[in-house]
């Protein structure tokens, strides 16, 4: 059971948009019922099926991990939680629909984690102001999700889904759009589900199957969507 | 000349207003969105009231515009002030709380009256065990008031006040430094992921389990309640009998994860420090806190000897210092010049650090428990502990001053039985010095013995 591969992704976001919410509702697909501030990090498993319903369907346990904290948190926090983010294969970025400055913050957020990590791909540091090129070299897969979506009046929603889309532009990643406490935004089936899905795969591949080419290659890697050269 | 010194009064009233409202933004507000400008609103204008008051008692000592519209203003300001402490900033906490409630939203209105009815009755009542009053003023008078909120006010201000004498050379010697190596914290770091990996592969088992339940049909319950534990002891699937069991674990390893990652983030803020000292800043607030030490020593010192030889002091700091200069020291100076600039700084820099004090207290303890939910209703207590912190700043500040001064706090303030209120500080002072000395005491005792490990 516990000889199945495994892939580590971080969960990362400002405190109190619903971090502990979410991996519980990946997790156990149930809704957390009595949230409480996280201290340090939680984590929790998914098993999930890597390409699922082909005959490649390998199942793997994703390890979520989520830490806690606000961007703003005295450098000895920061250092702590700086030992969290070793070899990190995948990162989700957390923001609260209706709290503007948090998703600010997650641009704050994916520096710092991903400046823990960036020897083996040799891209340079700056001076933690947010660059789109050095998003783009970057190697680890991104998620935004938002939340809350719910609280979100009918009217305004355009509105915030622009922005939100914008945001996910600018992480050149997937967005998902939820309400935490209700299951049925991740139903088998919907699209959510589906990007989530592939987000997972996205994040195994990289960790098991184009390692070789990351290797041998410099730092001119292949996009995603060319073909590996094994058969 | 009555124009004139108005339109000072407002434009200064618009700065400390706009002051307020920048630092509420920048400081307190810088991670959450701003929805209810109310509370700002309520904030900015606590704090204008306040400054306001500081500003009137130094335009006292030095004596700036018109006596009478000095007097007017001060009338005016405390009326305002306490309008503000005792019926806005109380209800706008009781609407925001009940707010936040999703079951009293409809009657929103009505369920903040009440509560604010409930803080006026134990406002009211808080009078009744202390001799602040004389018996000749009416139920409805600014002293009533005025003399409540400064009973609030003085012990906040005698706690913080307390733990800050304490506090204050703790933090700055260096003497006090646990000896913290780069080993230590490897040490913890690799107790930490090594916790962390042992969850993992517990959570690990508890969702290899549930699939295989959910793929069989089986469903887990989690024993709730009282039956729920009954019936699980002689009816469960074996599979989720496991998954409690584990459960049980994790949450054990969890509590031990979370303790590690303190004890963590604690050896790194050791670290920084004994970094910081080594520089000349270092060297220099080390030596500050020798003298605080000594400062404090005689502050605590001087507090029980008033309270046990119930003695009260009549002269203020300046005019004792001007006495001992000319009578023993043997220089000469002109007294009533001097008298005036000396007071002048000397009640300059209380103010300004108790500001400023206040203020950085207040942003530490707004980050430290504020969440996105209750983040109006702390910043309006907080304003309300800010304006009753000021309001009896100014009643003890009166103390310091030269009698001269004096006057028009007791004319503005009315008949308040000040010497009440300095004991009072006293005796408060001495409770939270002594129980902050045993409690840093008691810290540092413990917290050797965890990080020291073979």
């Amino acid at each position: 059971m516990a000889s199945l591969d495994r892939v580590k992704v971080l969960v990362l976001g400002d405190s109190g948009v619903g971090k502990s919410s979410l991996v519980h509702l990946l997790c156990q697909n149930q809704v957390l019922g009595n949230p409480s501030w996280t201290v340090g990090c939680s984590v929790d498993v998914r098993v999930h099926d890597y390409k699922e319903g082909t005959p490649e369907e390998k199942t793997y346990y994703i390890e979520l991990w989520d830490v806690g904290g606000s961007v703003g948190s005295a450098s000895s926090v920061k250092s702590t939680r700086a030992v969290f983010y070793n070899s990190v294969n995948g990162i989700i970025l957390v923001h609260d629909l209706t709290n503007k400055k948090s998703s600010q913050n997650l641009y704050r957020w994916s520096l710092e984690a991903l400046n823990r990590d960036l020897v083996p791909t040799g891209v340079l540091v700056t001076n933690g102001d947010y660059d789109r090129e050095q998003f783009a070299d970057n190697q680890i897969p991104l998620l935004v999700i938002g939340t809350k979506l719910d609280q979100i009046h009918e009217g305004k929603r355009h509105e915030v889904l622009t922005r939100t889309a914008f945001l996910a532009e600018d992480f050149n990643a997937e967005e998902i759009n939820l309400d935490c406490t209700n299951p049925r935004y991740l139903a088998a089936g919907s699209s959510n589900a589906v990007k989530l899905s592939r987000f997972f795969d996205k994040v195994i591949e990289k960790r098991y199957f184009l390692r070789e080419d990351l290797v041998s290659k410099n730092c001119n890697l292949l996009p995603y969507s060319a073909p590996p050269f094994y058969p | 000349m009555t124009y004139i010194d108005n339109s000072i009064f407002f434009l200064l009233q618009i700065l400390f207003f706009g002051f307020g409202w920048l630092f509420f933004m920048r400081q307190l507000f810088k991670d959450y969105e701003v929805r209810q400008y109310v509370v700002q609103v309520i904030f900015s204008v606590t704090f204008a009231f306040s400054c306001t008051m500081f500003e009137l008692i130094i335009f006292e000592i030095l004596k700036v515009l018109n006596s009478s519209s000095r007097y007017f203003h001060w009338k005016m300001n405390l009326c305002v002030i306490l309008l503000i402490l005792v019926f806005m900033v109380p209800f706008y906490i009781g609407y925001f709380i009940v707010s936040n409630i999703r079951l009293l939203h409809r009657q929103r209105l009505l369920f903040s009256c009440l509560l604010w009815l409930t803080f006026m009755y134990f406002f009211w009542k808080l009078g009744d065990p202390f001799p602040i009053l004389s018996p000749k003023h009416g139920i409805l008078s600014i002293e009533q008031l005025i003399s409540r909120v400064g009973v609030i006010g003085v012990t906040l201000m005698a706690l913080l006040s307390g733990f800050g004498a304490v506090n204050c050379p703790y933090t700055y010697m260096s003497y006090f430094l646990r000896n913290v190596t780069d080993a230590d914290i490897l040490a913890l770091e690799r107790r930490l992921l090594q916790t962390m990996d042992m969850i993992i592969s517990k959570k690990k088992r508890m969702a290899m389990t549930r699939r295989t339940m959910f793929q069989k049909g089986e469903v887990h319950n989690k024993p709730s309640g009282f039956w729920g534990m009954i019936k699980s002891v002689t009816t469960s699937a074996p599979g989720s009998e496991n998954l409690t069991l584990i459960q049980q674990e994790v949450d054990a390893l969890e509590e031990l994860s979370r303790q590690l990652f303190l004890e963590t983030a604690d050896l790194y803020a050791t670290k920084e420090r004994i970094e910081y000292s080594k520089t000349f800043k270092g060297k220099y607030f080390n030596f500050l806190g020798y003298f605080f030490s000594i400062y404090c020593v005689w502050k605590i010192f001087m507090a029980t000897i008033n309270i046990v030889f119930d003695r009260v002091g009549k002269t203020d700091p300046v005019t004792r210092g001007i006495e001992i200069t000319v009578n023993y020291l043997g220089i000469q100076f002109d007294v009533k010049f001097w008298s005036q600039h000396i007071s002048f700084i000397l009640v300059g820099i209380i103010i300004v650090t108790s500001i400023r004090g206040l203020l950085i207290t207040l942003t530490k303890f707004f980050y430290a428990i504020s969440s996105s939910k209750s983040s109006n209703v702390i910043v309006l207590l907080l304003a309300q502990i800010m304006g009753m912190y000021f309001v009896s700043s100014v009643l003890l500040i009166r103390m310091s001053m030269p009698l001269e001064y004096r006057t028009i706090i007791t004319e503005v303030l009315g008949e308040l039985q000040f010497n009440f209120y300095h004991r009072w500080f006293d005796v408060i002072f001495l409770v939270s010095a002594l129980s902050s000395i045993l409690f840093l005491y008691l810290a540092h005792k413990q917290a050797p013995e965890k990080h020291m490990a073979p």
